[in-house]
This record gives structure tokens, sequence and C-alpha cells, in this order.
């Protein structure tokens, strides 16, 4: 644990949509490590959680969103209906976001339920999704531009990326978007979906760091000045979780659609 | 009946086997099944006094327990299942040892912990005549998926029941059950409103939704918990009669509100033969069961070992033992058992603990709890992911005072074994699963 310095490089507002309905595998981590993280770069952080039904706050510098259950989803699309043309152009102009899960999904072009039903997305990220009736449960290791990411995945809809659209990251260990082309979630701008749990932020700071360092720019017009930060504990937990789910393998995944 | 006495034949044959060879409680059970499917639905239907069905995610063996021991105290012979073999075959290989060739099961009264899943298996084999639904939280999403899902089990479940279902008035969830079933008595437990505020953390409330839902009025049926202290505490049926006060051998109000549940649950199956004195008597004296609380003495200072499981289980373990701070190890292994994703740990909140640190975090997810607490500001004195390494320098470096273990189910297992080898602790390790 590092000391924040004594005065405030700028504040940074960080949005967690929708914490009641989609924030069910610790998607909460996530936008405590946020918070934290911004705090030990010596800046000021107002966490502004948005409800169904709220106005969206007019300052918005980073966007958290976690998984949910069904019953959470059918009750966060009507307001995501109402800020869905703020979240596009947000994410148009280069605000960072990171979109767990059920929310990945729905930032997506569409879900399409096992029984054919075509729910539309945002269509911020190039993706659709299919309901399965397997899901893809496990620990998780990806190759990403920020190095190795690990965490654990448990979703049954199969993620397919349209053409051009990219990845979060590459699968070394695990199913990832499909369990078939070993590419894990998706990445547009400065938004990234993933179906990583763990949570993904606290044991991978060099995403967390990603996202803020965006996110200060946003905030303060300057380029990000962050501070040393001690992550020894994340560090260790990731290596040492990398290196068992490597010796574990899953062998579910085949050897030749490489990426 | 020539069919079911060669299946309890088999099954008792197997029991025998399995004993001698010293392991699985389940396989006997199995076999029986096999042999005859409807030997449950048989053997149970010769129990006199009713099926009792607990379930729900946490204080399922502790209210089972509870309620076991308050029924056997008036007298009645109770046939239960032992602690965690709460699947339909491990209800099976308990009456094998109980019944004869005849297929007669010697007990007045049945009272069953099953788990959400396995409660309905069952209800489908054998009608329930009462159940009681405890609670609905997240527990191993990776098993259940969703916990709508573990909600709509325990709905069904009630529907099938044939003539009393106990419901908790202070979860959303189970009270709402009531709303769809019709031609059986609705009863409820619950906390008293003075205590109301409490009870956020004994539910996990991030998944439920505000809504304008309450539970009715309670009636003279309905248990009400009314606390005294952190250990004292009565139960309120209506103005005139009361259980209590008294102390439970195991600390909490977790605990408070199953024996809530277990006395409401026992006066509905007891009748006019309910008697609050027994009642007292029966629950100051059970103990607490395998890792709920659970207090080793180590060279004459204890030791508590408590199972943490999900969000809300370690919620309210943290703020039940958060008034009395010891020096704390927190133990979180990552198997099927324990729940593989640890994502859950970040459901709770371990401010309580900032004040006097943590002493030693340990099991194969040593380092991601030690992540964890950092980002809670709790200092953590030492990391040693093996078990046996992290108990001796946790208890050395607290020689002769009081220690409290946090820990998951394999982790807990690991433990006891070790503890039952440092301390001689006969037949410790192998009580319980």
């Amino acid at each position: 644990m590092s000391m924040p310095p004594t005065s405030s490089k700028g504040r940074i507002v960080l949005v967690h949509l929708y914490p009641r309905e989609m924030s069910i595998y610790g998607d909460l981590g996530n936008t405590r490590c946020l918070a934290a993280r911004i705090r030990r770069h010596g800046y000021d952080v107002e966490v502004h959680d948005h409800h169904p039904g709220m106005p969206f706050p007019q300052d918005a510098h980073l966007l958290m969103g976690g998984g949910g259950q069904d019953s959470g989803q059918s009750r966060v699309e009507d307001d995501l209906a109402v800020i869905g043309d703020r979240l596009r152009g947000l994410a148009a102009d280069g605000t960072p976001m990171v979109m767990i899960c059920g929310m990945y999904q729905m930032f997506g072009h569409a879900f399409i339920t096992s029984d054919g039903v075509e729910l539309p997305g945002l269509g911020i990220l190039d993706v659709t999704t299919r309901g399965q009736s397997t899901r893809m449960i496990g620990g998780i290791v990806l190759d990403t531009p920020w190095g190795e990411v690990v965490g654990f995945e448990n979703h049954s809809g199969a993620t397919m990326l349209g053409s051009g659209q990219a990845p979060f990251g590459t699968v070394r260990v695990g199913h990832g978007n499909n369990g078939q082309d070993h590419t894990e979630g998706a990445r547009t701008h400065n938004v990234i979906g993933s179906y990583l749990h763990g949570p993904i932020l606290p044991a991978n700071p060099a995403v967390a760091d990603a996202l803020i360092a965006a996110a200060a720019e946003r905030a303060t017009g300057r380029p990000f000045e962050p501070e040393q930060v001690d992550d020894a504990l994340a560090d260790e937990a990731r290596t040492r979780q990398i290196t068992r789910l490597r010796a574990r393998g899953t062998g579910k995944l085949k050897d030749t659609a490489v990426h | 009946m020539l069919r079911t006495s060669a299946a309890i034949i088999a099954g008792k044959t197997l029991r025998y086997a399995a004993r001698l060879r010293g392991g699985g409680s389940a396989l006997p059970g199995l076999v029986a099944e096999r042999v005859d499917p409807q030997i449950l639905a048989r053997t149970l239907a010769s129990v006199p006094g009713g099926i009792v069905v607990v379930t729900g995610t946490n204080g399922k063996t502790t209210t089972t327990k509870m309620l076991a021991a308050i029924i056997a105290a008036h007298g009645k012979h109770v046939f239960t299942n032992p602690t965690g073999s709460n699947f339909t075959r491990g209800v099976l290989s308990a009456m094998l040892g109980e019944i004869g060739l005849g297929g007669r099961l010697q007990a007045d009264v049945a009272v069953l912990e099953l788990d959400e899943w396995h409660a309905l298996q069952f209800a489908k084999l054998v009608t329930p005549t009462h159940a009681l639904l405890l609670n609905v939280a997240r527990d191993q999403l990776d098993r259940f998926a969703e916990i709508d899902t573990t909600a709509k089990l325990l709905a069904t479940l009630a529907g099938q029941t044939s003539q009393v279902v106990v419901l908790n008035r202070d979860d959303s969830f189970v009270f709402r059950i009531a709303e769809g079933l019709s031609g059986k008595e609705i009863r409820y437990f619950g906390v008293d409103p003075e205590i109301a505020d409490q009870v956020p953390a004994l539910n996990e409330a991030d998944v439920r939704f505000e809504d304008a839902a309450t539970p009715p009025p309670p009636t003279t049926d309905d248990g009400l918990l009314h606390p005294v202290d952190t250990r004292d505490f009565a139960i309120r049926f209506g103005p005139a009669e009361q259980v209590g006060p008294l102390a439970l051998r195991q600390r909490g109000l977790a605990a408070m509100v199953n024996a809530t549940a277990a006395t409401t649950m026992a006066r509905a199956v007891l009748g006019a033969d309910f008697r609050t004195d027994l009642t007292e008597a029966a629950l100051r004296t059970v103990t607490a069961p395998f890792g709920r609380g659970e207090v080793i003495d180590v060279d004459g200072h204890p030791l508590e070992l408590v199972l943490v499981k999900n969000p809300a289980g370690f919620t309210v373990a943290l703020s039940t033992y958060g008034a009395e701070p010891v020096a704390t190890m927190i133990a979180i292994n990552d198997d099927y058992a324990d729940g593989q994703d640890v994502s859950w740990l970040y459901d709770v909140s371990f401010a309580s603990l900032r004040e006097h640190g943590v002493a030693m975090t340990s099991g194969v997810r040593a380092y991601d709890m030690a992540l964890r607490l950092d980002y809670d500001e709790v200092l953590v004195e030492q990391i040693e992911p093996d078990l046996a390494g992290a108990l001796d320098g946790f208890l050395a470096a607290y020689r002769g005072q009081p220690t409290r273990i946090f820990c998951t189910y394999t982790a807990m297992m690991a433990l006891r074994k070790l503890l039952a080898a440092r301390f001689g602790l006969a037949g410790f390790a192998q009580e319980g699963e």
C-alpha cells in the first residue's frame, strides 16, 4: 500500500452501472479496485452508482458494469434503451469502460436465446451472443496487450466477434468467448468487454491502470501522472494462479485455430 | 414387499461392507435406490408424526440439529440424516441402519436436511408433511448457476408439501413463496422489528431488488427472535408465549435465527404437545455442528474454527465475531466444495478487521485473500499458502492467546486433521462428514 500524495491531481468520476441488478460475481470488486487505485495514484474519485430510471451523470470518466441473472438483465433493458445514445457517444469519444459477463453481452449487437428470440444490445462492441445449454466454467488465462491476465469464467452464452472486431485477449487456458476460436472478450476504442470474473481487475492491475490512465486524461486534459503503486500481492496472486492453471490445462481447446 | 426386503438386505449388506472399509455414506443408499426406487416412499410412509424437510442456503445443518433435538426432548423418536449427507441417498443410507427387514422405520417423526435441489428430488418420491425454508443466498454459483433458480426450487417444494410450510419473513425470496401457495398452513419465523437493522447483514442485499412486498403481520404461531444481548435471546409467539431467555452453545445472530426457525417448526409439528420448558432445555444443550462456531482447546486457550462458504455467511460470521476481536487467520481454498470462483470474497466487507489486522492468510488462494484485505486496508502480517506451516506459525506467534480461523470447507477439513494430530483430539477429525 503506498500513501497517496497530499494534493489531488484531479477528480475522476467512476460510474458503476446497475450495482444492484448487474453485480453478482464479485463485480463490486472491480469498482473497489478502480476507486482505491485512483486514490493511490493521487487523484480524487467519485463513485456514482447508476440505477435504472436515474438520470445519467453529467461527468462520466470511467464506467464499470458487471454480470447479472436473467431477472437482473430484464430490469435494466429499459434503462439501457434510455441511456444507450449517451453510452454510445461516450464509447466513441474514448471513454474507458470495462463490461463483464452480462453487461459485455448487452454491449454487443444482440443476444439470441436458445429459443431463437433475438434481444437487441447496444451495439458498442461488434459481437453477437447465443444462449447455450452448457455452461463454460473454470479458470482462464489470456494473453492481452497488458500482459497475461487470469480470472474465472462462468457463462452459458457463446459469443462470436464480428469481422474486424478485436478480442480483449487470446485464450491460453480455458474457453473464452465460445470455446472454439481462442478469443476472449472484445475491445473497441477504450471499451473492454470480457467474461472474466475473479474479479478481473484486482489481480490484473495493469488492465486497471490502463483504464485509469485513459480516465485521468479525460478528466484532467493532461497525460496520466501515475504514482508508484506496490502490486507485489497482486503479482504473486496472479502468477501463482497462472502457473496452476497452465499446469492443469483444460484439454478442451483445439490447438489449430491460434490467432 | 418382497422387492423392498431384497432392496433392504442388499443395502444393509453394503452398508456393513462400507463400514468395514471405513468409507462412503451414500453408496449403500445408492444400491437400495436402484433395487427399489419406491423404498424411500414406502418406508417413510410408516412414520406417523410427520416428514419434515429443512432446506435453504445457510443454516440447514444447525437448524436440523436443533429441530431434531427439540422434538426428541418431547419424548418422540426422531429419524434424521447425519450432518452433511443432505442428499436423497444419504437419507436412504441413514435409514437402512434403523429399519427392520419388514421395512418399518422405528420413528415418530422424520426430520431431514436436504439441499435445495435434492429436496425437490426427494419430494418427487415422498410428500413432505412439513417444509422449513430458511433463506436463499448465493452458494457456489458455479453449481446452482442462479439465485432465482434456487428460489424457484424452494417454491416448488413448498407447493408439494401437504400440511405446513414455515417461511422466513425477513427474506423476500422466501416469504414471497406464500403468494403461490394454497391448501396448506403457512407460518413464519423472523427477527423482531426492534433488531430489523441487523437483517441486511444476514441477507445478500446486492441481489435483492427494492419492491413493495412485505410479509403479513405476525400471528401467535409465528416465532419472533428477541435478542437480549450477544448470547441470550428469547423467541416469542404473540404476547403470551415465550421460549427463553436462554443461551445457545453456538454463538451469533445467525444461530439465534436458526433456533427461532427450528422452534417455530417444532411447535407446528408437535401441536398441543409443544412445551416451552422442554424446548429451552433442548436448545441449551445442542452442540455446534461441524465447523459452525466450533471451539478447540489449544493449551488452555480457545481456537475458534469458523466455516465460511458464501458472502452472506462470511458477512454474518464477521459481524458475529467482530465484537470480540482476537488474533485471526483466514484460509481460502478453491476446490469444488469451497467454490472454485473466489470472486465472492469481494462481496464481503472486511472493514471490521481493519483495527486489529489479520495475522495470517493461508490456503491455495492465500495471496488472493491478502490482496482482497489490502483493498479494504486491512494489514496482513504473514502469508503462507501451506496450511500446516501457516497453522504452526500462527499458533506459535499467538501462543497463550485466544485465536480464530475463518476457513473454506476443504481448508477446514485439512486444519481439523492437523489439529487432531497436534492436540490429540481422539475422533475429532472423523466427526462430521
